[in-house]
Order: structure tokens, then sequence, then C-alpha cells
């Protein structure tokens, strides 16, 4: 066992023959080295998420068509550095009729409940927070409590839009949890664990090959569940100025920002680590802990990259339309896929891989199929009985 | 006294520290918060039985939904968050004879039992919990039945809940 | 070791850092408040009434329906855990778990329950 293969360990063997160099009993120099680890962690995930706010405002700019920032060092790199100092050194004002405790208290559950979601991210074959055995419910666990700092957040202000925003907000999150959970079984059901590192020790095929409409699904409920755009019922800039956060300034609006922006490169790397193979990467992840680190962010790079596509493509879905897509489709679409999975589960067990996948992937694509050519009929159906007339067969419209 | 042990009186305290502060909140809002924090409470005490399960479970379905429930139907129900009545009815001191009794009952019997200054003896390498409890969820002579009996049973409660909210007089969901 | 120590020191972690830069923040932030500027921010216009105002029905109705479904798919959990032991009986068990709870949506469904009216 080497530096580049477990370094974690070789780190915190080293440490304690320190710590415990100094007299430390053992349990106390453990708690103080698993300490130092976690702090090493969120220190650098809080500066990539500095850098994310660059990431973040240059993509957008090459969406529509500008530059983004580009005067601020080199390609505007130093930018960032600069809207933290602007967002140290603002006056933060608290509303006066404001709940003040609850009002301080949301930015900090809300950039916590993005935190400790990587207490169950595995990083490398030995570099993982806690392996759990319910890794899957634990981040379900972590968006509840996102979704109360909102709600606190949204309550505490004492403003209409805030309150609106919240509401609307946390009624999407919660309705969007059912397909996420759904889809959370459909990995677990493959792998027989719900433990991230098994799941991805498992996926000798990556399982979007296997579910390619779990990942679709799971991918929209994530989107609503991150609360961006097109879903960013708690946001609304253009209806509801700003939802929850309207009446935050300086650093504790800089909290739900960086939350934010956090939690989309979060769940950008666990689209990767559910669907695509996570640290795994054709072998990679053997020659050294390093490389299987750099492939996991490489990975979330590309989900945080795809979510940011739907954002700046989509333009913002009404509330009631969004409900309705998720309880009468997606809800009702999830539970049937997570039953043919079972079922084609337990039918093709024992069969060659290339059956078992191929027979997996063909039922999902068929199962996308019928789904959006009910949706076509339904959505057509409805468009003639608004318009009072019979549409003609134009089958590329789809609702 | 171990580590564990110190954890857990800290969070015992923590909860019902939260539970009275759920009764005693005049802001309804605030109680529903403190309800919050005592399940929390709850859920790391049985993180400290290795119960990860029950734990997570505790987070997501109480916090995530039972809580966020209340605050709806809080918001809901009530214009005002502010309670204005008196938070005690004239029984109060009834109430207060009562549980002081069973206190004490309970101090008295509990005395002489050991398992108070046991701390709950590690769970077995290689064991499972996930995978023993999904086995006695299915296999047939286990309980398979409560399983999907609890099926009916949360069919139940969503078809009560849709008849509650059903207006039947004017014919459709508006209140 | 218990791994729910390494997740309780994320909890604090997670908590350190947010009260730390909120508190910097504080530290070195003006501090000028004045009755105009700790006003209600809704596009200057202002504020009528109470914010903390009642609201619609059907927020509780849709957190009602998430509950359910909720508990039902936390159940599943296990059950999906040892689906590749069990077979074909344990898929059927699931598979009547599920389409009881479906039968459900749909009756809220037909009752228009799911509208937003």
């Amino acid at each position: 066992m080497s530096f580049w293969n477990d370094p974690l360990k070789i780190a915190a063997d080293w440490l304690m023959g320190i710590f415990t160099g100094w007299g430390m009993p053992e349990i106390a120099a453990q708690i103080l080295i698993g300490f130092l680890g976690v702090f090493l962690l969120v220190a650098l995930l809080m500066v990539l998420d500095i850098f994310l706010v660059w990431v973040e405002r240059k993509v957008v700019a090459r969406f529509q068509d500008r530059l983004g920032p580009n005067r601020v060092g080199p390609w505007g790199l130093i930018q960032p550095f600069a809207d933290i100092i602007k967002l140290i050194i603002k006056e933060d004002t608290t509303p006066g009729g404001a709940d003040k405790v609850v009002y301080n208290i949301a930015p900090m559950l809300s950039m916590m409940s993005v935190l400790i979601l990587w207490a169950v991210v595995p990083l490398a074959p030995k570099i993982i927070g806690v392996d759990l055995n319910i890794g899957a419910l634990y981040i379900i666990a972590a968006g509840a409590i996102g979704t109360l700092a909102i709600i606190m957040a949204g309550w505490s202000s004492n403003n209409k839009f805030a309150l609106i925003g919240a509401f609307r907000q946390v009624a999407v999150m919660v309705s969007f949890e059912i397909p996420m959970l759904t889809m959370l079984l459909i990995p677990t059901i493959f792998a027989g664990s719900m433990g991230f590192n098994a799941i991805i020790e498992a996926q000798d095929i990556w399982y979007v090959f296997l579910a390619p409409l779990a990942a679709v699904i799971f991918l929209i409920a994530a989107i609503a569940e991150l609360g961006r755009a097109p879903f960013d019922m708690a946001e609304g800039e253009s209806e509801i100025v700003a939802g929850f956060n309207i009446e935050y300034s300086g650093m504790k609006f800089g909290m739900f920002y960086a939350g934010e922006l956090l939690h989309a490169f979060t769940f950008g790397g666990f689209m990767g680590i559910l669907f695509f193979g996570g640290y795994r990467f054709f072998g990679l992840e053997q020659v050294s802990a390093f490389l299987a680190v750099a492939v996991i962010v490489f990975k979330a790079f590309i989900g945080y990259w795809i979510i940011m596509w739907v954002k700046y493509t989509l333009m913002r879905i009404r509330i009631d339309h969004m409900l309705a897509f998720n309880w009468k489709f997606l809800t009702p679409l999830a539970f049937t896929l997570l039953m043919v999975t079972a079922l084609m589960n337990a039918l093709l067990a024992g069969t060659s891989p290339w059956i078992y996948t191929s027979g997996m992937f063909l039922s999902n694509v068929a199962l996308g199929w019928i789904a959006l050519e009910v949706a076509r009929r339904y959505s057509r159906r409805e468009r003639a009985r608004v318009e009072g007339v019979v549409t003609t067969s134009r089958s590329t419209l789809v609702g | 006294m171990t580590g564990e042990q110190i954890i857990f009186l800290l969070t015992a305290l923590f909860t019902l520290g939260s539970g009275v502060m759920v009764v005693t909140s005049r802001n309804l809002i605030h109680a529903a918060l403190w309800l919050v924090s005592a399940l929390f409470g709850v859920a790391v005490t049985y993180a400290l039985l290795d119960a990860a399960f029950l734990a997570v479970v505790q987070v997501v379905v109480y916090i995530g939904a039972i809580a966020i429930l209340f605050i709806f139907a809080v918001m809901l129900t009530r214009k005002d968050m502010r309670d204005q009545g008196p938070q005690m009815n004239t029984n109060w001191w009834f109430g207060a004879l009562l549980s002081v009794l069973v206190f004490g009952g309970l101090f008295f019997l509990l005395q002489g039992w050991s398992g108070l200054s046991r701390t709950a003896s590690p769970i077995p390498p290689g064991f499972d919990s996930i995978s023993e409890l999904g086995n006695a969820l299915i296999s047939p002579d286990a309980y398979v039945l409560p399983f999907e009996v609890a099926s009916v049973l949360l069919v139940a409660a969503l078809i009560g809940a849709v008849y509650v909210a059903f207006n039947p007089r004017s014919g459709d969901t508006r209140k | 070791m218990s791994p729910w120590i390494y997740i309780g020191l994320f909890f604090i972690v997670g908590l350190i850092i947010p009260v730390g830069a909120i508190g910097f923040a504080w530290f070195l932030g003006p501090r000028k408040s004045n009755p105009i500027k700790r006003t209600t921010y809704e596009c200057g216009i202002e504020t009528v009434g109470d914010s903390w105002v009642q609201f619609k029905a059907q927020y509780y109705i849709f957190a009602l329906v998430f509950l359910v479904f909720d508990v039902e798919t936390v159940f599943l959990f296990p059950w999906a855990v040892r689906l590749g032991q069990l077979g074909l009986f344990a898929v059927v068990e699931g598979i009547i778990f599920i389409l009881i709870l479906l039968a459900g949506l749909v009756y809220t469904w037909r009752k228009g329950m799911l509208e937003w009216a």
C-alpha cells in the first residue's frame, strides 16, 4: 500500500503517531484527526465553491452570447474574490419585522445541508467520509434540512414575496422528492446496497446504460430539488423578485448563493456516482487515488454543466404545471419504471451481462417512449378541447 | 462515564428541552421549529444506537415531511401565529401532581436496574441491518403481511385526507 | 469507532464554516441601521398589512400526498436491497405494494385534489 493508493490512511497514521507522541489518548487523537480531515475537505469545497461562482458566470455568459467577467485578473479569474470581499464588507441589514433568531439560523442551515452531503460522497476507493450503508437515504435526509432552511428563511423575513417563494419552492421540493427517492431505488436494486461505495463497485457497466430513463428522471428531480430554472419557484426573479432570500444581504445572502452552486455541483456528482460509475474510469482509479478524485470531480463538473445547460436554455414553468407534471406524469412513470425494473431484474437474473443490459435498456426505452406517446396524445386532445378545433396530426408537438 | 454516555445525556437534554419549548412557545411556527429540533434529537439517539436506517428515516419522514406538513397546516389555519390565550387550564395542578407521581414511581422502580449504566453492546462486524430488515419485510414466514397492510393503511390515510379536504357541498376543492 | 462520529463531525464543521463566515462579515461590515433601511423590501411600494398571511389549502394537500408516498418509498428501500437475492416472489410483493399506493394516487387524482384550483 503506497501513498498514491491510500493517502488518507498514510496521513492519518502519521498524524496519529505525532498526536500520541504528545501524550494524547488514542480516541481523542482519532477524533481530532477526523475533525482535521473533515475540516480540510470542507475548506477545499468552499474554495471550489468560490471557483464555481466564476464558472457559473462564465458559462451563462457563453450561453447568452456575452463574454462574462474578464476584467479582474486573467479571464476574470480574480472576480469571485472581489465578490467575496464585497460580501464580507457589505452591511448586513435585518428587516424590522423579521424574526431575528430564525432569520439568522436559516442561511447557516442552508449551507450546512449542502456540506453534510459530502460525508457520503466517495472520492476514491478509500477516500470517503463515511461509507454508510444507507447513503441513498442520507442525501434525502440532508435535503430535508435544506427544505427546512428555505421555509425558515421565507417565513422569518416577514415579506410576502419571501413567504410565497418559500412556499412554492417547498411544495415543489417535496413533490419532486418522490420521483427522486424512487429513482434512488433503481441503482439500489442493481447494486443490492444503498451505500455509494457499493453502488460504484457494482458498476462494471454504467447504470445509465441499464436505466437511461431513471437517469433522466433523476436529473429532472434533482434540478427541482436544487430549485434551479426551469424549476426556480423560490427565486422567480421576474415575478417575486428573489423569493425566499429577498431580504438577505451580505454574507447571509452569500451563504444561500454559494450553497445553491455547491448543491448543484454536488448533485452533478451524485449523477456521476449513481449512473456514470463514480470514480471508476477504465481502471484509472486503481492507478492512484488522486486520479480517482480527478475522475469524479470531472464527472461532477459534467453533471453540473448539464444542470447549467438546462437552466439557461429553458424558461420557468408555472407552479401548477410543475406540480401537475410531477404528480400526474413523473410519479406514476417513476413507479412504473421501478416495477418494470424489479420484474426485469428477476426475470433476467442469471443471464449473460449482454442480455441483461440490453433487456434493461430496451425496457427503459420502451417505457419512456410509451410515456411520451401517452403525454402527446393527452396534450393533443387537451389542446383540441381548449381551442375548440380538432388539430391535424402534427406529431412533432409534445405537450 | 464513556463518551457515548456523555453524548447521550447531552442529546437527551437537548431533546427534552426542545420538547418543553414546543409546548411553551407562544408562536406556533416557533413551536413547530422546536418540534423539529426535538425530532432531530431523537434521530441522534437512533444514531447512537447504530440504528442507521431508523435515524435517517426519522429525519426524512419526520423533519422532511411531517414538520413541513405541520408548518403548512399552521400557515393555513391561523392568520395570527401568536397565540393570545392562557397556556394553562384550571387542571394544571392535577397534571403537575400526576407527572411528579409518575416520575417518582419510575425513579423508584428503576433505581435498582442495572440497564441504566450499561451501554449498547457493539453490533458484530458484517451485520447488515438493512439486509436483515429487507429479509424480515419480504420473507413469507416473517412480516410480509404487515408490509402489505402498511400499504393499505397508507392508502386509507390518503383517502381520509382527501375526503376531509374535499368539500361536498360546493362540489370542488376550494375552501 | 462508530461512523456516526464522522457524520457528527460533518454537521459540526458544516455549521462552523457558515457561522464563521457570517460572523467574520458581521465583524468587518459597517453597521449603520435606520428605520428606512429596515423596512420590508417589496419593490419600493409601502407594505400593506402583515405578511404572515393565510395560504391556499392546496399546499397542504400536496404535502399530505407527499407524506404518504414518502413513507411508502422509505418502506421500499430494504425491499430493494434484498431484491437480487429473493427472486420473483419478493418482486410480486413489492409490485402489489406499489399498485395499492398507485390506486390511492388515482383516487386523489379522480377526486380532483391534484388540481391547483
